[in-house]
């Protein structure tokens, strides 16, 4: 590891002053790992973690989590088991119990992805972690990549369960930088990686995440999280669903849909979503929708089992929402 | 400021580098936490930081200043066993041992989660309070805790009784 100072910022703006010319540090359980391995080398960290940790619900009923708060407490809070079951299920689906009582929020949005070419500075090429260097993944192994979103460059997935549930709660990301506060939805923080995959979300040298605010909605209450992967517990998806719903007279009114482990970010299925609303909930429905969100994957030699896995795993998370004893 | 271990308090270090689990086992021979895979996966080196566990390799010796550390040495009441240390031994929840204080710190913080009513991902009712401890939900809260002897069904033993005699 290289030699780095460590200071903690003790107030949103001395974060923001320190951010420009230093990395942020959470929880650590990525960074660090990171910085072990050499892929990160930042020479000044600045801590983030006494900043604000409240989670509380605001008088119009939005949920406001401060960036610092653990993704334990998230998890276990009262208010997001009741309003928000599916972020609850989704950050218990992640990592471990000792993880979750380390990673903040504002470092869940900012990990990196897992790829195992990304991690290994000494013996793979790598996109992301140097642009234009090429990609050792691409005819590797590829189980954990991309099916959808992808770019000849990269096809490393999000590594998050937590933002899945986000993007599917039409969550907002609040960021404060040296020229203001200014909000960006979940669904737009993270970018494709198209021709540069280093470059993965909106936020700017300089710039701090706040906070992250969830609307109230009734889709939410009524909402799950399934994560299918290699093992029972503690790994990455394969495929994971965030999902939630409300019925009218027998037919689907709102409905929001989010892929985990599938694509370079979060992804939120319009196109499944537009397919189902109004639509009386069947097997026969839930396939189509299926059917046309993943029209266009591309998979790669070793995950094109993800395609079925993904519509099964919808399929079973819609028809669990939709029956009778919810 | 200070880093409170097992009770008393020790200086940060002047290297930012060094990890918390590092602090523990070579500046203060606190051996009882064990290096792993050293980069998350594994939970050998699980400690308590404000009573909550964490993973000692992933964590900044500086980041615990001000804060309170527990390891496997400051859960033991002086030279008796903690209940979930005889439990282990009668239930045999180890072979080698490598694996048992990073478990046992865990098992700790994971009973009193349990007892706050913390859900976890196999809790069927996310709105329920009493969490009911099962085998399953036991499986389930100490999947980070890894034992390659494959002691896991000793441990999940140990630690059924000892959340049973509390409740009782």
């Amino acid at each position: 590891m290289n030699p780095v100072t460590y200071q903690r910022a003790s107030s949103l703006a001395e974060a923001v002053r320190l951010a420009e010319s230093s990395q942020l540090l959470g929880g650590g359980t990525n960074l660090v790992d990171l910085m072990r391995k050499g892929v990160e080398r930042p020479s000044q960290l600045t801590d983030v973690t006494a900043l604000s940790a409240a989670i509380a619900a605001t008088d119009d009923g939005r949920l406001v989590i401060g960036a610092a708060a653990r993704n334990s407490a998230v998890a276990a809070h009262p208010l997001v088991r009741s309003r928000h079951p599916m972020l609850s299920r989704a950050i218990l689906a992640g990592a471990s119990a000792q993880v979750r009582n380390m990673a903040t929020v504002g470092g869940n949005l900012m990990q990196r992805t897992r790829c195992l070419y990304f991690a290994d500075v000494a013996g793979s090429r790598c996109n992301k972690r140097q642009p234009g260097s090429g990609c050792d993944a691409a005819g590797g192994f590829e189980r954990y990549h991309a099916i959808i979103g992808a770019s000849p460059a990269c096809s490393a997935t999000h590594p998050s369960d937590m933002c899945v549930a986000l993007a599917a709660l039409d969550a907002d990301v609040r960021i404060v930088g040296p020229a203001g506060k200014r909000t960006v939805a979940l669904v737009d923080f993270h970018r494709l990686p198209e021709d540069r995959p280093d470059q993965e979300t909106a936020l700017k040298q300089g710039e701090v995440i706040e906070a992250i605010e969830i609307p109230d909605a009734p889709f939410a209450a009524r909402s799950d999280y399934r994560k299918v992967r290699d093992r029972a517990s503690y790994a990455f998806a394969l495929v994971s669903v965030a999902s939630g719903l409300t019925l009218r007279e027998g037919r689907i009114d709102e409905i929001r849909i989010a892929f985990g482990g599938i694509a370079p970010k979060p992804w939120r299925a319009y196109r499944a979503e537009a397919a189902l609303r109004g639509v009386v909930p069947t097997a026969e429905a839930f396939k189509a929708a299926a059917d046309l969100e993943l029209a266009e994957a591309t998979p790669l030699a070793g995950n094109a089992f993800k395609i079925a896995l993904a519509k099964r795993t919808l399929a079973a998370v819609l028809t669990d929402l939709s029956g009778d004893d919810r | 400021m200070a880093i409170r271990v097992n009770g008393t308090e020790v200086d940060p270090p002047e290297d930012a580098r060094v990890s918390l689990l590092d602090l523990l086992r070579e500046r203060l021979q606190l051996t009882g936490t064990k290096v792993g895979c050293n980069q998350g996966a594994c939970g050998a080196c699980t400690v308590l930081l404000d009573g909550n566990r964490v993973l000692s390799c992933l964590t900044l010796a500086v980041q615990a200043d001000g804060r309170e550390v527990t390891t496997i040495e400051g859960l033991a009441d002086g030279d008796g066993l903690h209940p979930l240390q005889a439990a282990f031994i009668e239930h045999d929840g180890f072979q080698c041992g490598y694996c048992t204080p990073g478990q046992i710190c865990a098992a700790s913080a994971m009973l009193r989660e349990v007892t706050e009513g913390v859900p976890s991902y196999v809790t069927a009712d996310l709105a329920e309070e009493h969490i009911t401890l099962s085998r399953e939900e036991i499986r389930e809260r100490m999947s980070g805790n890894l034992c390659r002897c494959g002691a896991h069904n000793g441990i999940i033993d140990a630690i059924l009784q000892v959340a049973t005699e509390k409740a009782a």
